[in-house]
């Protein structure tokens, strides 16, 4: 079990889970990559920026 | 089962009512009032409930007892015929505006004239759950909220009541569908002029104000309370937009912790902030004919506001999906009873 950096959630991790894996949060979406798997920690994943203004 | 009468049955908000009640398997539809309708059967006014009722509409003179009584009628009929409703129904849900204001001196403030029953009003229960569940389990008189204030209360009473952000501070812009404005045409309702508004029909002093300022005082302490409202191109839907300004440089997270405290077991609260994808925050659309608000939010990195959005159907969270909820706690049954219509996408 990790903790999502950005909304503090509980994030289930799987006993395999392996080093450079991206999860998602359950509860805001956010992309997490597997920084170290023991001990687990958890970063947001980079994610492409998106700008909708003109 | 428990037979429930509404009066008013006509109008948008009692017909919402009706099409909820008439799948709730706890509850006998009694009567249901219109006088201009009455006599005609109910699909007359309200075209989706043909063939799925009987029912037609009766005069108000004629109401007989009921175990409830929901009063779906223009502001200011409630309390004016007030000595003959609280005879009819063991419990009333007003859905009105007639009674969600504790200060009677509000009312000539706010509606423009004084209010008829003064010594009423501390008997109503504010109808919003998510702050009077244990109130409105015991209560005889519940009052629905204002659509618009029911918004901009669940989108903040959490960072309020938290004392996270500053309550002299609030900006609120709350953007609105046509059916808020009820089903009786008028010159601003005329298709030609309100399809494809954007009009700002009330930049200051709108009455929801009081409502809203009511229900965010906490700890005796009234918040400044900036409130602008918008008519857009949606028949039903509120979109609230709060600008807040946060205390001691509260993180993000810290926001999520508070909301999550507030609203992660409620069954009609989503909060609706996700890093992926197209419908990241709260959006109107999706909530036609569903009694969920769905919350949101996001802290500026550069400066000290919040931008926290709440959105919901006006006619079912804001009004008739609010009742029946209240209903449901009044009476001990699960509160989604009757209330579980996911919505539709797409729409």
């Amino acid at each position: 079990m990790g903790t999502c950096p950005e909304c503090g959630a509980a994030v289930n991790v799987d006993d395999d889970v392996v080093e450079g894996e991206i999860l998602e949060c359950e509860e805001c979406g956010a992309e997490l990559e597997v920084i170290s798997v023991s001990p687990l920690e958890l970063e947001l994943a980079p994610e492409e920026e998106e700008d909708w203004g003109e | 089962m428990i037979k429930v009468s509404i009066a008013g049955a006509s109008g948008y908000g009692g017909g919402e009512l009706l099409r909820l009640l008439l799948f709730h398997p706890e509850i006998e539809i009694h009567q249901v009032t219109s006088e201009s309708q009455a006599g005609k059967p109910v699909g007359r006014a309200h075209p989706n409930l043909r063939r799925v009722t009987d029912l037609k509409f009766s005069a108000m003179a004629d109401l007989e007892p009921c175990d409830v009584l929901c009063l779906c009628l223009p502001h200011g009929e409630a309390m004016k015929r007030w000595d003959a409703f609280s005879g009819l129904g063991g419990r009333i849900i007003d859905l009105s505006a007639d009674f969600r204001l504790r200060n009677a001196a509000d009312y000539p403030t706010w509606y423009g004239h004084e209010h008829a029953h003064p010594e009423m009003l501390d008997r109503f229960v504010y109808g919003l759950a998510e702050l009077y569940r244990d109130e409105i389990r015991d209560a005889e008189h519940v009052a629905c909220t204002g659509c618009l204030a029911a918004t901009a209360i669940l989108s903040l009473a959490p960072l309020v009541r938290a004392g996270a952000v500053d309550p002299s501070r609030l900006y609120m812009e709350g953007k609105i569908g046509s059916s808020a404005a009820g089903n009786r045409a008028d010159r601003s309702t005329h298709h030609p002029d309100r399809s494809g508004a954007v009009r700002s029909f009330k930049p200051t002093g709108h009455r929801h104000t009081a409502e809203i300022v009511q229900e965010l005082t906490f700890g005796g302490q009234a918040p400044q309370v900036h409130f602008s409202a918008t008519a857009i191109e949606l028949v039903r839907g509120i979109l609230m937009t709060t600008h807040a300004f946060v205390n001691d440089g509260l993180s993000e997270r810290e926001i999520w912790s508070i909301y999550r405290e507030a609203y992660g077991r409620e069954p009609f609260i989503r909060i609706i902030k996700e890093r992926q994808g197209v419908f990241r925050y709260p959006d109107p659309k999706f909530l036609s004919g569903t009694n969920f608000c769905d919350v949101g939010f996001e802290r500026d990195e550069h400066s000290d506001r919040v931008v926290v959005m709440g959105a919901l159907d006006n006619l079912v969270k804001g009004a008739a999906g609010q009742a029946v909820q209240a209903l449901n706690i009044m009476y001990g049954w699960d509160e989604r009873t009757g209330l579980e219509f996911p919505g539709l996408h797409p729409v």
